[in-house]
Order: structure tokens, then sequence, then C-alpha cells
């Protein structure tokens, strides 16, 4: 069975006055029908950029410089607008963090749940609206009829982001796209919708990318975590397994920065130093400056990404090669 | 700058049936309102802080948690002076604090200080971090020389792991987790006893928390702080709370020692939150789920309470809080 998706050696720039900077160098990964990723990292690593290159969303002055991105066997990343427009919304959609930015303020969630169907099928406005009714049901929100009424702002944080992806899922997509779709979240709520995540992709066998910072809820949630840094994926394997035995010193590290219970008061291991900026990014190993296991190969030669011990498990370090 | 021991069995703040409400009903004419064929004037006032008390013991990380728009942040300013409460009292070190004139009030301001969510908003762009230290430590110190000011900007750097280099640059030319540690600086500047930390790492990236929740840890134990710590964030309570207060639309819910109330939450609402934490898997990939039966029954729970608490936004008082409203005849 072919892959859903598969990414490969995705170059993507960013061509300012003062030179080329690269924000994704070289990232690979694939994804099978019906499994969750995470793509985790901290902010400027480059995670949202991923999530947006795999349907070309990177606008200027960003723009693809290598790699393809191959959807169901197609390369999409080299398709014309046009086509892509067939794509996006449709068979790929997108979820963003603001839910209070990505609807629009005017319309009501009827409209736009009804604009968006039609601008991919061609359907009566009623059986549109059944369709929408269809889906915020699928989402848990009560009464959906009435609420196809509404405007967003009648709606909490939380329910927003329901409809949000209820809009997503209306013409039955085969990837959902999430970019921190809960970081503006409280917990509680941010416990619902990924348990609604986690649902709707068993019932519907659909292949979610979920995009975060927090590790925690990327190891809820996923079958598969990719960890990001300086614009590229450091380590990549099954999730429990790279949880659980992290083999990256960076993954390492941010792990053990977490505070876990039974060590109360003490002090937290923490990584030195910060992300570099793009446009400081060091020679060889980006995470050399800050690792505690770096030797003199790490500032000369960017480790590639290779197997581990096990055959899934990727990780790009040179103390684990040799 | 020494510390003199105080009885450790009274309280250092104390705070008593706290109540602070919000007038959220806008002006003369939003507040008008037919009702029974009478023209009536409605008040709409929000309870941000219903009923509250209780003691923080000098050397002690009292954490308050609660989802947004519970009050947290609000009790945090109103026990340190920033908002004066409808009724009840603060005391600070057995004297009551919440009725002094504003000159009374300023000792007291020197030995409370506080800390920030966002590092971005809370340091003025147009001013070097010299004059953002200099300016709280020359206020409470007028009688320090330039030279001994001068030396304490470089001591306080340090100590919160900067350089004193940075002195004499601008807020924009930090990363949030310098700036987080330049926001700290200056509440440390001028020696308190008492700090009110308000989310001062939620705003950063996972890997910087962790350096700045050692920072506080250290300070804590040099300078023996009591800190008032407000987060949403459980881990993060957990690790560095003796006490925990969980705040709920405006009332402390449940308030007990770190590891009683997470070992042995008693209040649906505690419980709702702790089971909705995303926890990383202990050391050897062993997660603690909660059994099928009682994920069943958590999801009710958290079902019931969300619906209490849609209120991440502006509109939510008005809508989903238990709004509580005076109406008079005009």
């Amino acid at each position: 069975m072919a892959a859903l998706l598969e990414v490969k050696d995705l170059v993507v720039n960013f061509a300012l006055r003062g030179g080329e900077l690269t924000a994704l160098n070289g990232i690979s990964f694939s994804l099978n029908q019906g499994e969750r990723l995470g793509l985790v990292g901290e902010s400027g690593a480059g995670k949202s950029v991923a999530g947006f290159s795999i349907i070309n969303l990177i606008s200027k002055p960003g723009y693809i410089a290598g790699g393809r991105v191959l959807f169901q066997g197609r390369e999409i990343s080299v398709l014309p607008f046009a086509q892509l427009r067939g794509i996006r919304g449709n068979l790929i959609t997108m979820v963003f963090q603001d839910p209070m930015m990505t609807l629009n303020p005017v319309l009501t969630v009827g409209t736009q749940m009804i604009e968006t169907l039609q601008a991919h099928q061609r359907i009566s406005d009623r059986d549109a609206a059944d369709i929408a009714v269809d889906k915020l049901r699928q989402v848990h929100i009560p009464s959906p009829e009435r609420r196809l009424e509404q405007y967003p702002h009648e709606f909490s944080g939380g329910m927003r982001q329901r409809i949000i992806i209820a809009i997503a899922l209306l013409n039955n997509p085969q990837l959902i796209i999430a970019d921190e779709p809960t970081t503006a979240l409280d917990v509680t709520i941010q416990a619902e919708i990924m348990d609604l995540f986690v649902e709707l992709c068993n019932q519907q066998e659909m292949g979610l990318i979920l995009i975060t910072h927090d590790l925690a809820v990327v190891y809820e949630t996923t079958e598969k975590i990719a960890v990001m840094y300086a614009g590229q994926i450091v380590e990549q394997g099954p999730t429990e397994e790279v949880v659980s035995s992290p083999m990256h010193p960076y993954t390492q590290g941010l792990i053990a920065a977490l505070p876990q219970g039974d060590q109360r008061g003490t002090r937290l291991n923490q990584i030195p130093g910060t992300m570099p900026t793009l446009t400081s990014i060091p020679a060889g190993c980006s995470f050399h400056p800050r690792c505690s296991q770096a030797r003199e190969i790490c500032s000369r030669q960017t480790p590639a990404l290779k197997p581990g011990q096990a055959r899934e498990r990727l990780v790009a370090c040179h103390m684990l090669h040799q | 700058m020494e510390h003199a021991a105080r009885n450790t069995s009274t309280p250092l703040m104390r705070v008593d049936r706290l109540y602070k409400t919000f007038d959220i009903s806008g002006g003369l004419l939003e507040q008008l309102a037919w009702s029974d064929g009478r023209l009536r004037r409605v008040k709409t006032v929000v309870k941000a802080i219903n009923n509250v008390s209780f003691d923080i013991f000098e050397g002690e990380t009292f954490s308050v948690v609660g989802e947004s728009g519970c009050g947290k942040s609000t009790l945090g300013r109103t026990v340190i002076g920033l908002h004066t409460p409808d009724s009840g009292r603060v005391d600070y070190d057995q004297a009551r604090i919440d009725t002094l004139s504003p000159r009374q009030m300023l000792p007291y301001r020197r030995r409370m200080q506080m800390v920030f969510q966002d590092p971005y908003a809370s340091l003025n762009p147009r001013k070097r971090v010299v004059k953002i230290l200099e300016e709280p430590l020359r206020f409470h110190f007028p009688e320090l020389s330039s030279g001994e000011a001068r030396d304490r900007l470089e001591e306080v750097m340090l100590q919160v792991g900067g350089d004193p280099q940075w002195l004499s640059r601008l807020p924009h030319e930090f990363s949030g987790g310098q700036r987080q540690r330049i926001s700290i600086a200056r509440s440390l500047v001028v020696d308190p006893e008492f700090v009110v930390a308000d989310e001062p790492i939620s705003a950063l990236d996972v890997s910087i928390q962790a350096q700045i929740l050692n920072l506080m840890l250290e300070a804590q134990e040099q300078r023996g702080l009591t800190y008032l710590f407000i987060a949403h964030d459980l881990s993060v309570v957990e690790h560095i709370s003796t006490r925990v207060a969980v705040m709920y639309l405006g009332t402390v819910c449940e308030l007990a020692e770190t590891s009683e109330l997470f070992s042995n939450p008693r209040h649906p609402y505690t419980q709702a939150l702790l089971s909705a934490i995303p926890r990383l898997g202990h050391k050897r990939g062993k997660h603690l789920k909660p059994k099928e039966e009682h994920r069943e029954r958590l999801k009710i729970d958290i079902r019931m309470i969300s619906r209490m608490s849609w209120s991440s936004w502006a509109s939510w008082p008005r809508r989903h809080l238990s709004a509580h409203r005076n109406v008079t005849a005009v």
C-alpha cells in the first residue's frame, strides 16, 4: 500500500534582502492512511513551516526550494494554483491555532460552512446545510440546526475550535494538518478537542499531522513523532518508544526538562542556551553548542538522519552512529 | 539585606473573605432596559473574586491554579494592592494593607513585588535595561549613590543568570527567556520578601521554562522569598509548590498541601482538571491512564465543567458566568 503522504527532502527558503534563509533544511517523513503524526519543536524550529509547506501555503518571500511532497502517490508540490485549490480544503485540510482569527466574524457559521462545501462540490444550499449540520453533530455541538444561524462571537473558544474542525471535515478529507490546535485553549477543553481528533481519525481513517510544542499532548494523541530543531528533524519514530527512550540529546533534554511529579522542589534539568535563529544556525550539528555530549566532529559535520537501534527509529546524531 | 527570622506560625499574608467585582454594565444608555412596561436601569456585575480566604506562610510557594477567567490573576493583583477589594481584608506581616493610602503603602510596595506573564509587554521597549532596573531601585532607595546603585544592578543581573553588559541594551535585543530574566531582576532588585508571579513561564518555550523555574527556585533559596505563584500548568505547579489553591469561577474550590491535592483530589472540579492534564509516561514508558469506566465518568465531568467555563474570551462575563444583576427602577 502506498503511503498517504510522503515528504522527501523538503527544503523551504526565504529570500530576504540580506540573503537566503533556510527555514526547512531537508525534512522527510511519511504517513499512512489513518495514522497520526506529531511534529514537535520549540518556537522557531520550523514545525509550522513544515505543516504549511505540505499544501504549499508558504507565502512570499518564502518558497519551496527543493524536495517533493507526494500525496497518494501524486506529486503536489509542483501543482499549479488552480489544481492545488482542488486539494486544499478538500483532500487535505488545516486547523489553525487561534479559533478567533480563523472564522470570519461577519458571516454566520452556516454561511462559512456552505461556502466551503460549494467551493468543492456542485451542491444546493439545502443539501450543503444538511451536511454542515451532520458535521457539527460529529464534533459534538449541541442543537446544530440552531447553531448554523449564529455568528462566531456567540461561541466560546472551545466551541469555535470545534466548528473549525467541523469545517475541516466537510469534504471528508484524507488528511488534517492541525497547527497548535489547542494552544489557545484551557486544559480541560484541550483534553476534549484532542479526544475528538482521535475519535474522528479512528472513525474515518483520516491521517492527522499534529503540530505542537507540547510533548505530552503528542504523547497522548499520536502514533508517530518527529522532533524538530532549527529546521531539521533530529529524531523520528513511534511515539511511545521515542518518549520512553529518547536517543537524540535534544529530545532527551526536552523530556528531562519537564517537571516530574515525584521530584518536588528540586532543580529541573535544563538545556542551556536557546534555539539559534535562522540567521545564525551553527555549522555542523545545529544543536552542538547546547549539547553536553558534543565532540569535535559535531561542529564540523552535519549528522544525517539515520536508523538507530530499531529500524523505524531515525536519529541525527554523530554519537549514535560510530 | 538580612532577613529577620519571623515566627513561622503566623502567616506572612492573610487574606480574609475577599470580594472583588467589576462593573461591566457600560454607559448609561447601555444600562437602560425595558421590562414589565417600565424603563429600568440594569447594572451587570462580574464577581471576579467571590469570598476567598487563605494564609500564606513565610518561605512557602503558594500556588493558585485555574482556567482562564477564573479570577486567579485578579486575586494576585488584589492581594498586592493593584486592585482595591470590595470587601474583606488583606493583612501582610500582621498589618492590614488593603485600606492604606498610597503613601502608607509605599514600604509594602518594596516588600511585595510582581513578575508578569508576558515579558514582551512588561518591559518598556524604549528604555534600556539599566533604566528599567534603576527606576524601582532609585525610587525605593533614594539614599544610594550612583556607584552603589550600579553595583546592585550588576549583582542582580548576575544572579538572574544575565550579564552586566545586558544593562546597556534595549528589550528588543533579547529573547523571551532573557526578557523574563530581566523582569525577574526588576522585581528582585529592591530586595522584596514576597513575590507574586503571574504565569511567569507560560509564554516561554519548554526548554526555557525549566531555566526560569530553576532561577526562581534559586532566588527563593538565596533570599528566603515567599511566592504566590499563579499558573494554569498543573505539572509545573506540582513541581514547585508547597500548597495549592484551585480556583473556579471566582472561588477557591479546594486548597491543600501539594502532595495531598495531587494524590487525593477531593473536589470534582479538581479531579476533572487533574484528569485533563496530558502527561508523559513515566520513565519506563508506563503511562497512567484512567481505566475505561473512569474515563467515561471523567468525560462527563469535564463536559459539565467546560460548559461553565466557556470563558476564554472577553465576552464571557455577560454570557456564562453567574453574572449578578442589580435591578433598580429609574
